[in-house]
């Protein structure tokens, strides 16, 4: 069985005498990650902790089954790390830094070189590959620090706030080279963002930070599957029993008023069975909705909650 | 990951060793280095008092030669002896020294103006390893002229002056290798202090040059008009100065004792040292 891809006990971090995170516990398994919570919540400190930047005051913390503290190099031998701020040497061109990176990572020269050549094709920087970096756009830098995370294959890349700046074209770009690297299933991503679009088109699981406490975990995936269950009509006319047979079909209602219901449909109930039913009761649907809580939703229930 | 097909595929080749990993920075620091031509010359010239040497010692074995041109005392034209070699690493030491102020100031700052360092770090590379591969730089570049022709001419001595010259003088090959490698130490810490701290590579080598001239003016100072020898813990080369004498022996006035300059070294070494582990980090902490 594979071990989680980050696993936290009661991992707690004081910089400066204060305390940044407070007893993180959570376990988390899917390919992608998104680590999501409000400026201040830990984000950036979780993630230089696991990468080693930082020693736990207490608590333990496991990347893919690695103590981040007793086995801080094999963790960062498994892992490609993309920086929220502007990392580089601008006197170098991005051939030579993603080569540079790549050998500093363990690859041979000539295996370094050509990596380096195809991560930088990759994320759509052949053109500008021996262009010095000191002279690239703010978005071709984000590409090329996205070029130097992925060029020794890691098995988790951390991606801290990677569309930062980007203008639309580039962030969606940004995205879809995300999303390939997940399809492409051969590694993990932790995905850091405070924009929660981009952490729900890209994330199967999130956890939300806030205080430098976890505030929530959860499976979007899931998430998602359980809200197609949910179901909010606008009827017209009466009703003729319709809640009655639906309550017998396995759904429960809730009547919202003028004219407005709420269903939680039961297992193996799907929505043509509620169209079918308005049909015999001459019920007329004027509109139907499925549930989308979006991460938004997610996002604020947690930091209302806590 | 082919270019043609631009999708993403992981390495499964071999990788290299853990240790040699260090081994990279100096790699890429001195491909850099010997793209300037002002470097290059310096490096040649440095090479120039080595060969000199080498043609000396050759030549005062093999007099036959010059015995045609000129007229050859006895026993050669020199003693090659302790002296001769502490000349060498007197001569060669000034030379590094110039040569590190060159690369020095380069040797840190790139990496830490635009905040390369957690690119570093997030690899299997430690803080260590970092410190030790810049070391490298300056390190091996100055080797190449100081220590390994030190050593070699060292070898050419022994070879035509016979086994009982080696026995007799084999301690200043120890004395020569000891000496340069203290001196590459600390000034290959200083280069790297003052390249993380100074971001403006003129101002960091003229430091170096300030930290080295104005340590003995201000030594020389305090010993006028304190009458204290005080000052020699702030003279870097008047302190390794005294630590050559002692070790290649030579006799004369010595206004510092040798714990003195040793101390005076340990302390230098220990708070350039102290310097660098502040700027080499893989992020700030922000206080307050």
């Amino acid at each position: 069985m594979n071990p989680p891809v980050i696993e936290l006990d009661q991992l707690s971090v004081r910089l400066a005498k204060r305390e940044i995170l407070r007893g993180l516990t959570g376990t988390l398994k899917a390919r992608t990650i998104g680590l999501l919570g409000p400026n201040g919540a830990g984000k950036s400190t979780l993630i230089q902790t696991l990468l080693g930047f930082h020693k736990p005051a207490s608590g333990t913390a496991r990347i893919l089954g690695y103590d981040v503290r007793q086995q801080a190099m094999d963790v960062r031998s498994l892992v490609g790390y993309m920086p929220e701020n502007d990392t580089f040497v601008a006197d170098m061109s991005a051939v030579q830094f993603v080569r540079y990176m790549a050998e500093l990572s363990g690859l041979p020269p000539e295996a370094a070189l050509e990596r380096a050549h195809e991560a930088l094709f990759y994320v759509g920087l052949g053109e500008a590959r021996y262009r010095k970096l000191g002279n690239y756009s703010l978005g071709m830098k984000q590409l090329a620090k996205l070029a130097q995370a992925i060029v020794h294959g890691p098995k988790l890349v951390i991606l801290d706030e990677p569309t930062n700046g980007l203008d639309p074209p580039a962030r969606l770009r940004m995205l879809k080279l995300i999303e390939e690297m997940r399809d492409s299933g051969t590694m993990h991503i932790v995905l850091c963002s405070h924009l929660l679009k981009d952490v729900e088109q890209t994330c199967e699981e999130v956890l939300i930070l806030k205080g430098g406490r976890v505030v929530q975990i959860s499976n979007l995936e899931e998430e998602r599957r359980l809200n197609q269950r949910f179901l909010e009509l606008e009827t017209h006319g009466i009703r003729n029993g319709f809640v009655d047979a639906a309550t017998a079909m396995g759904c429960e209602c809730a009547d919202l008023g003028n004219g407005r219901l709420k269903l939680i449909l039961g297992e193996g109930i799907e929505v043509r069975h509620i169209y079918q039913l308005a049909a015999e009761r001459e019920l007329q649907l004027r509109r139907l909705s499925q549930r989308r809580d979006s991460l938004e939703d997610i996002f604020l229930r947690a930091m209302s909650e806590n | 990951m082919a270019v043609y097909k631009r999708t993403y595929k992981a390495y499964a080749g071999e990788l290299t060793p853990q240790w040699s990993r260090m081994l990279v920075i100096p790699r890429y620091a001195w491909a850099n280095l010997f793209q300037q031509r002002m470097l290059v010359i310096l490096y040649v010239i440095s090479f120039f008092y080595p060969l000199g040497a080498a043609l000396a010692i050759y030549f005062n074995h093999n007099t036959a030669f010059l015995a045609q041109y000129v007229p050859v005392p006895k026993d050669g034209f020199f003693a090659v002896n302790n002296t001769f070699f502490f000349v060498f690493t007197t001569v060669q030491s000034s030379l590094g020294f110039l040569l590190a102020s060159f690369v020095g100031p380069g040797l840190m700052s790139p990496d830490l103006t635009h905040n390369a360092l957690p690119l570093f770090f997030a690899r299997p590379l430690s803080r260590g390893q970092y410190i030790v591969g810049k070391m490298l730089v300056i390190g091996g570049l100055l080797s190449t002229f100081t220590w390994i022709p030190g050593l070699m001419l060292f070898a050419l001595q022994a070879s035509l002056a016979g086994g009982e010259w080696l026995w007799n003088n084999g301690w200043i090959a120890g004395a020569m290798s000891l000496s340069f490698l203290i001196w590459i130490t600390v000034i290959s810490l200083l280069a790297m202090a003052l390249s993380a701290w100074v971001r403006w590579k003129i101002i960091a080598g003229a430091l170096m040059l300030v930290v080295m001239f104005l340590g003995a003016g201000v030594n020389q100072m305090i010993r006028e008009v304190a009458r204290s020898e005080i000052g020699g813990y702030l003279d870097i080369a008047t302190s390794m100065g005294r630590i050559f004498t002692e070790l290649f022996d030579i006799g004369g006035e010595n206004p510092m004792s040798l714990e003195e300059a040793v101390a005076a070294v340990v302390l230098c070494t220990g708070i350039l040292l102290w310097l660098i582990l502040k700027k080499v980090r893989a992020c700030e902490v922000v206080r307050g």
